[in-house]
């Protein structure tokens, strides 16, 4: 391989996803795809709390009415203060999160400063977009991004729809086929001010409930110890609960509805 | 055999270039990377806070430049994005010093010989192994020429005489404040004595994660060279 050279107007600057349109090495998508082959991944939530954000999301990847994959990872670290999950088409989404973590990787190095959260949030929006074509075809892929804003001090969650459209929510978000179900779980049990363990206890809630309603979002399975994925990011950075810390809560939670013989 | 007029044989020409190129990064100021125990120590001699002499490439690998800074900026930047690409399309352990160290070879050896000026660089790719010992120094001069070393590198002005005092401090898994101790002392030498406003210091160090570059800040320099 030999060094990415540019001339003065032919730079592709700091941005990654530019450096391989430059260098050809993005390769144009075949459309006519049969979605119902393709992997899709389901339900992702973020709650604020006082101090950050907590990402969660399912572990189930399904093809049409099959279980594509039992342990599918859709909440990833963007960067040290913030993160990305992922909804949609697995393949796509996947990909990405890669290209939208190189991205701002590389502009930390090249630049000498990381972008505002704003300005990663926008970056995120632009690479949604430009999956328009593929989205129109049903692979859409639909993230929810989340972080630490280090200048205002505060956690903040940005959603989006599939033409890279960028929405900021101010209390909480959940999308993927179980969104719906995970949201009004939340809505019910959202307080302002809440605290890290109870914003966690929530998310945990919702993506059962979610599962509880929705055929494509996997719950806990104690059989073979798969629990969702969940993290926080606040001022410390991103950081993944343990699966001891979420497979605990989610015995307590169950053991609660046993006990109440709830059907809801 | 009659010669055209104005007519210069290759030796002289190369030998030209060289002294051209040769001349003007030992005006620069000097740079010195060694390896200690836990991973490799680069400090350089910059007064400025903002245009950076030693930078991260990828997770395992810094890149550090003397000589004219936009020629050796740009070669970082072409560093940076040939890491990136290559950790994209295959995996990130596959990213590695050696061959990133070659590619700068061959583009200066091909501007050296094909363009009317050689660049008036000289640099440095680091990379820092998983186990003590695995560490690399790479040391690329300004005609493409690629020196593997494995204890530590002096680049810039007066390397010679800072060489020979770091071959006399320097010794196998030192600790990091012991090889900032030897840096500093050898880029200073006997008369004169460096505050931290002049140099510029960072690590690749095993224990920092997946990015292991850390660049150490002036006041934690301050405390070590005193003031």
């Amino acid at each position: 391989m030999t060094l990415p050279l540019f001339g003065p107007g032919q730079d592709p600057g700091p941005s990654f996803f530019e450096l391989l349109r430059r260098t050809g090495l993005r390769p144009p998508i075949e459309a006519g795809t049969d979605v119902t082959q393709v992997s899709h991944g389901t339900t992702i939530v973020a709650i604020r709390y006082t101090e950050g954000v907590v990402m969660a999301g399912d572990r189930r990847a399904t093809e049409g009415y099959s279980i594509a994959h039992r342990a599918i990872e859709k909440v990833y670290p963007a960067d040290r203060h913030s993160g990305v999950s992922i909804a949609g088409a697995a393949g796509f989404a996947v990909e990405m999160v890669r290209l939208f973590q190189t991205e701002l990787e590389m502009y930390e190095k090249l630049e000498g400063a990381a972008l505002s959260l704003e300005g990663k949030a926008n970056k995120l929006g632009q690479m949604v977009r430009a999956n328009l074509g593929m989205a129109m075809e049903g692979l859409a892929v639909v993230p929810i991004y989340a972080g630490y804003d280090l200048r205002r001090r505060m956690g903040r969650i940005f959603k989006y729809d599939i033409t890279g459209g960028r929405y900021e929510e101010d209390q909480f978000h959940a999308t993927g086929s179980g969104g719906r179900d995970a949201r009004t779980t939340i809505k019910l049990g959202y307080r302002d001010g809440m605290g890290r363990a109870d914003a966690i206890e929530l998310a945990i809630e919702a993506l059962y409930q979610a599962a509880d309603e929705d055929a494509a979002t996997g719950g806990p399975d104690v059989v073979r110890g798969i629990y969702p994925t969940v993290a926080t990011i606040a001022a410390e950075g991103f950081v993944r609960v343990g699966d001891e810390e979420v497979a605990e809560r989610f015995r307590t939670l169950i053991g609660r509805k046993s006990a109440e013989g709830q059907t809801r | 055999m009659t010669m055209p007029f104005g007519y210069v044989s290759p030796e002289q020409a190369m030998k030209d270039r060289a002294d051209f190129a040769r001349k003007n990064v030992a005006k620069g100021r000097p740079l010195v990377a060694l390896v200690y125990e836990g991973g490799v120590l680069l400090c350089a001699e910059n007064p400025s806070r903002t245009l950076h002499k030693v930078s991260e490439i990828y997770d395992r690998i810094a890149f550090a430049g003397v000589g004219r800074y936009a020629e050796f900026d740009g070669l970082r930047t072409a560093g940076v994005r040939m890491a990136e690409i290559r950790g994209y399309q295959y995996a990130r352990e596959d990213v590695d010093a050696r061959s990133l160290a070659n590619a700068y070879g061959q583009h200066l050896n091909q501007i050296f010989t094909h363009e009317m000026k050689p660049l008036e660089v000289e640099i440095l790719v680091a990379e820092v192994g998983y186990e003590p010992g695995g560490d690399q120094l790479f040391h690329i001069l300004y005609d493409g020429a690629v020196v593997d070393e494995s204890r530590f590198s002096v680049l810039g002005g007066d390397a010679d005489a800072i060489s020979e005092r770091l071959q006399a401090t320097f010794l196998e898994g030192m600790t990091r404040d012991a090889a900032m101790k030897a840096a500093v002392g050898a880029l200073a030498g006997p008369e004169r004595r460096l505050a931290a406003t002049e140099l510029e210091v960072a690590v690749l160090d095993r224990g920092n994660g997946r990015r292991a570059f850390r660049r150490i800040d002036q006041a934690e320099v301050a405390e070590f060279v005193g003031g």
